[in-house]
């Protein structure tokens, strides 16, 4: 590429394009641009489209399916990416009705109240959603439609555990044992996803009623000598001791972790390295939806029929390491054989975890660090 | 000082660039996401503003972050004029390299770092150093990353040094020590106080290394004012964080600049080859490797912990890791070469933006010596000192509408780093143009120069290697991917420490292995790109 073209020239010619249509438009009278919506042709190859998808950097897919869907419908799909899920939608927030894409992915549960309390969707009702069970669909509204589901879990590093002989955590409350002193690194919640997962499995589970509560629970974590690390990377491969240097055989990270600990390995183990504590899972899911302001309703709506369809849903496991949300969906078996999907995951309604982040993440540090 | 003003009253015109392109990518943005965060609604919340600002606790943060910042770049500048008095004043093999080298810290991701540095100074501390949650981790950190800031900067000035004064003094019966604080230091206190408030600012908004090093409960403005706006969405509290973070930024360059006040002296410039000597022998020599020794170590030690995890697969020594770069499948995949290319396009870019910027508010600066000037010089500073989290949001808000709809530009990456890149540009180039002896250009003007070519013919080959010091620390900037562009949603154009970031981000040992070959290339590319800008030669800088 030229370095000319380099820095989308593509949308340069668009905004001219676009002011010319506006000039003209206005100087035709206004009528003109109202009825072109209705009659707008479907996209298709021969009607191409382009439409923006913002997502997180951890959004991945295969080229060669995308390909594919640009070539039956028409319509390429470009990535907009942003840091993390938070900053994404946070930038979506504060571009409303001005979007900076058409489709947004990457919203989970933890985020879900806030974009739907920010009025930035469309609702979608997507005839795939009767492929998808009912439990995977919190949001009645069908402005956010799930594509996957995974778990944030505690993993063990399984040699050290059958090295010193000590018996690996079984639940949530072990990890206050004095067998398990100094053994655990968790993220910190206020800058990491998964952290504030595992407060928050901590929160369903322990609860604020009682003589022991969620804040006992940390204190006595804090007691046991909990690692607090400000994020994930830096928890699993710095501290943990299977996968970096570390001396904290326990960590805050996914389910799906052991299956990629075999399949990212030279040459493949049997036996999966790390193990999932499955009394510690929380569930995560990621959603879709398209962003009020799109002028590409139609392209929007078939690419997310695309993600929910039993392609794009076989796909995601290898490429984002969680599970299809598709009943029709069939993961990879290699994926499934050292995944553990945990029976009862621990769980929060989104909108308490909107309504209480703040203060569940004070609360927190108070306890824990401070 | 008129005589300094080559072009007259029309100088002032060339500040009207880098002005713009400042109010443009910087004022407006922050302007309005701060003010989005005082009054909502559009009236503003006094009460509720106070209430914030008065909260002790912000006010702790900030204690921290500024006294942090004060001793970091305290022991970066003792520890980057050691260095640099032997870069300037010795010839040695190597000395080529080892130089450029002392760049590759400042490009590489913290969290690529992070894990040499948990490794080095954490629980399981080959040299039984725990230092995991301290400030003292913090401050080597900083000095890790930033002493190469000072090095250049110093160096380059002292290297440039007339030694003969030095001699003199040591003839007339001083010692060494005298001869240091009487003779040199206070010829070389420009470029200490430049590079000493470019190391400060990048102290002062450290993000990943006070996360990781200093604990859950050390926390920066930078580090607040992320969680406030990207976990919280609390635009308000965000807003007092950034006006707390600039005025910090503003006294502390104010106050610098007091304390540079005294005229810079008008230096004769030499070639750097006339004084620099080969090692000598006997004590003095003996302390120039061991300093020399120890600063490598320190350098290098992380460094090579990377390296060396690139080249291991399980047991095993292999190349596996690079060749597996090659391989991927995902919408999000990139090959190294892409990935060097991107990095190498937004480098050029975010160079050029920042030089000719940069450079055209340096000669405003340092031809005039007005308030004017002086406002230009510390505005230029501020995108230094502001978290990246608000300029960001603050672009998001602002740059939205036709014809300047750059929010999902590419080429706001580029600006981005452009912005850090241009306090460098000036902070160079100011005391290099200043210390241009005035009587050359009286000279050229006598012999019948119009004003453009006096300029040409002396200023430029005289300033032509601080401008090239200038375009080594523009790029390297660009590619480490410096905090600013992190909150800037930008189309599917992946760099090296994207590419880095994102294997770094799943599980498993290959993924980690390739996080680290691709570090260890982007090492690479950093070294061969310094030595290629030095290599350039503007002009004729000859001996005088």
């Amino acid at each position: 590429m030229p370095l000319t073209t380099v820095f989308s020239s593509n949308r340069t010619r668009l905004v001219t394009l676009v002011i010319w249509i506006a000039i003209v438009a206005g100087a035709c009278g206004s009528d003109t641009n109202t009825s072109s919506t209705a009659t707008e042709p479907l996209p298709s190859p021969s009607n191409p489209k382009t439409i923006t998808l913002v997502t997180h950097e951890s959004f991945a897919l295969s080229q060669d399916l995308l390909a594919a869907f640009t070539a039956q419908t028409g319509i390429t799909v470009e990535l907009l990416t942003s840091g993390d899920a938070g900053t994404a939608l946070n930038q979506s927030i504060l571009s409303a009705g001005n979007p900076l894409g058409d489709v947004i992915f990457g919203i989970d549960n933890t985020f879900m109240s806030r974009a739907l309390d920010a009025d930035i969707l469309d609702a979608y009702d997507s005839p795939l959603l009767a492929e998808i069970p009912d439990e995977f669909k919190l949001d009645e509204t069908n402005r956010l439609l799930p594509v996957s589901v995974g778990d944030v879990c505690l993993n063990y590093d399984v040699g050290f555990f059958a090295d010193s002989g000590v018996a690996p955590p079984q639940s949530l409350a072990d990890l206050t044992d004095p067998a398990l002193k100094d053994l655990l690194v968790v993220q910190n919640p206020a800058t990491s996803s998964p952290g504030l997962a595992f407060l928050l499995a901590s929160i369903a589970e322990f609860g604020f009623d009682g003589g022991y509560t969620w804040k006992n629970y940390w204190a006595d974590l804090r007691a046991n000598g909990v690692r607090v690390s400000p994020g994930w990377t830096e928890a699993y491969y710095g501290d943990f001791t299977w996968a970096g240097g570390g001396d904290r055989p326990i960590v805050v990270s996914y389910a799906s972790s052991p299956p990629a600990e075999v399949f990212f390995a030279e040459p493949p183990p049997t036996e999966a390295p790390t193990a999932v504590v499955e009394a510690s899972c929380f569930r995560q899911q990621e959603f879709v939806g398209i962003l009020t302001g799109t002028t590409e309703t139609a392209a929007a709506e078939m690419f997310i029929d695309f993600l929910l369809g039993v392609e794009a849903q076989n796909d995601i496991p290898w490429n984002m390491f969680v599970f299809p949300v598709n009943i029709n969906a069939t993961p990879p078996p290699e994926f499934v054989e050292f995944s553990l999907i945990p029976a009862n995951p621990l769980s929060l309604p989104s909108v308490a975890i909107e309504s209480s982040r703040e203060g569940w993440i004070e609360d927190w540090t108070d306890i824990v660090v401070r | 000082m008129t005589s300094r003003e080559p072009f007259g009253r029309s100088i002032g015109l060339l500040a009207v660039i880098p002005a713009v392109f400042l109010a443009v990518f910087f004022l407006w943005p922050v302007t309005a996401i701060v003010w989005r965060g005082l009054a909502p609604d559009g009236s503003l919340d006094l009460a509720a503003t106070l209430d914030t600002a008065t909260n002790q606790r912000w006010w702790k943060v900030a204690w921290f972050t500024t006294w942090q910042a004060l001793v970091s770049t305290g022991v970066t500048l003792l520890a980057g004029i050691a260095i640099a008095r032997i870069f300037a004043k010795f010839e040695f093999v190597g000395r080529r390299w080892l130089r450029a080298g002392f760049t590759v810290p400042f490009v590489l991701p913290t969290v690529v770092v992070g894990t040499a540095f948990i490794a080095l100074l954490g629980s399981k501390s080959p040299i039984g150093l725990n230092l995991r949650d301290t400030v003292t981790a913090v401050i080597i950190a900083h000095v890790f990353f930033n002493v190469a800031i000072v090095v250049r900067t110093v160096g380059d000035a002292w290297a440039r040094l007339d030694p003969r004064p030095e001699q003199a003094s040591r003839t007339l019966g001083a010692g060494p020590w005298t001869t240091w604080r009487e003779i040199t230091l206070p010829r070389l206190l420009p470029s200490i106080l430049a590079s000493g408030s470019i190391v400060f600012l990048f102290s002062f908004t450290s993000f990943g290394v006070v996360l990781l090093l200093g604990g859950p409960a050390r926390t920066t403005l930078e580090v607040e004012t992320y969680i406030q706006t990207t976990a919280f969405l609390r635009l308000d509290v965000a807003a007092v964080l950034a006006m707390l973070q600039m005025s910090i930024v503003v006294l502390t360059l104010v106050f610098q600049r007091r304390m540079r006040s005294r005229p810079e002296i008008g230096e004769q410039q030499r070639s750097e080859q006339s004084i620099r000597q080969p090692i000598p022998s006997g004590r003095h020599g003996a302390a120039v490797i061991a300093t020399l020794a120890t600063a490598f170590a320190f350098m290098l030690t992380p460094l090579l912990v990377l390296v060396h995890e690139s080249l291991r697969s399980g047991d095993r020594y292999t190349l596996a890791n690079y060749s597996a770069l090659n391989d991927g499948t995902s919408v999000m995949f990139v090959t190294p070469l892409e990935a060097i290319w991107n990095s190498l396009r937004f480098g050029i870019a975010a160079t050029a933006l920042a030089v000719v910027i940069g450079g055209l508010a340096a000669v405003t600066i340092a031809y005039t010596s007005g308030r004017a000037g002086r406002t230009l010089d510390l505005t230029l500073m501020l995108p230094l000192g502001t978290s990246a989290a608000t300029l960001g949001f603050g672009i998001l808000i602002t740059l939205d509408e036709p014809p300047l709809d750059l929010r999902t530009s590419l080429w706001l990456v580029p600006i981005a780093h452009a912005l850090v890149g241009i306090p460098f540009v000036i902070r160079l180039l100011v005391p290099s143009i200043r210390a241009v002896d005035d009587r050359l250009r009286k000279a050229a003007r006598v012999l019948g120069a119009s004003p453009w070519k006096t300029w040409v013919s002396v200023d430029v080959p005289l300033v032509a290697r601080s401008v090239l010091a200038a375009a080594g620390f523009a790029f390297a900037i660009s590619l480490g991917e410096f905090g600013a562009t992190a909150f800037i949603a930008r189309p599917e154009h992946p760099t090296l420490p994207t590419a880095i970031v994102r294997y770094l981000s799943r599980p498993g040992a290959a993924n980690f292995g390739q996080a680290m070959a691709m570090s260890t290339i982007l090492m690479g590319v950093t070294v061969c790109a310094v030595l290629v800008i030095e290599r350039f030669r503007i002009g004729d800088t000859g001996d005088f």
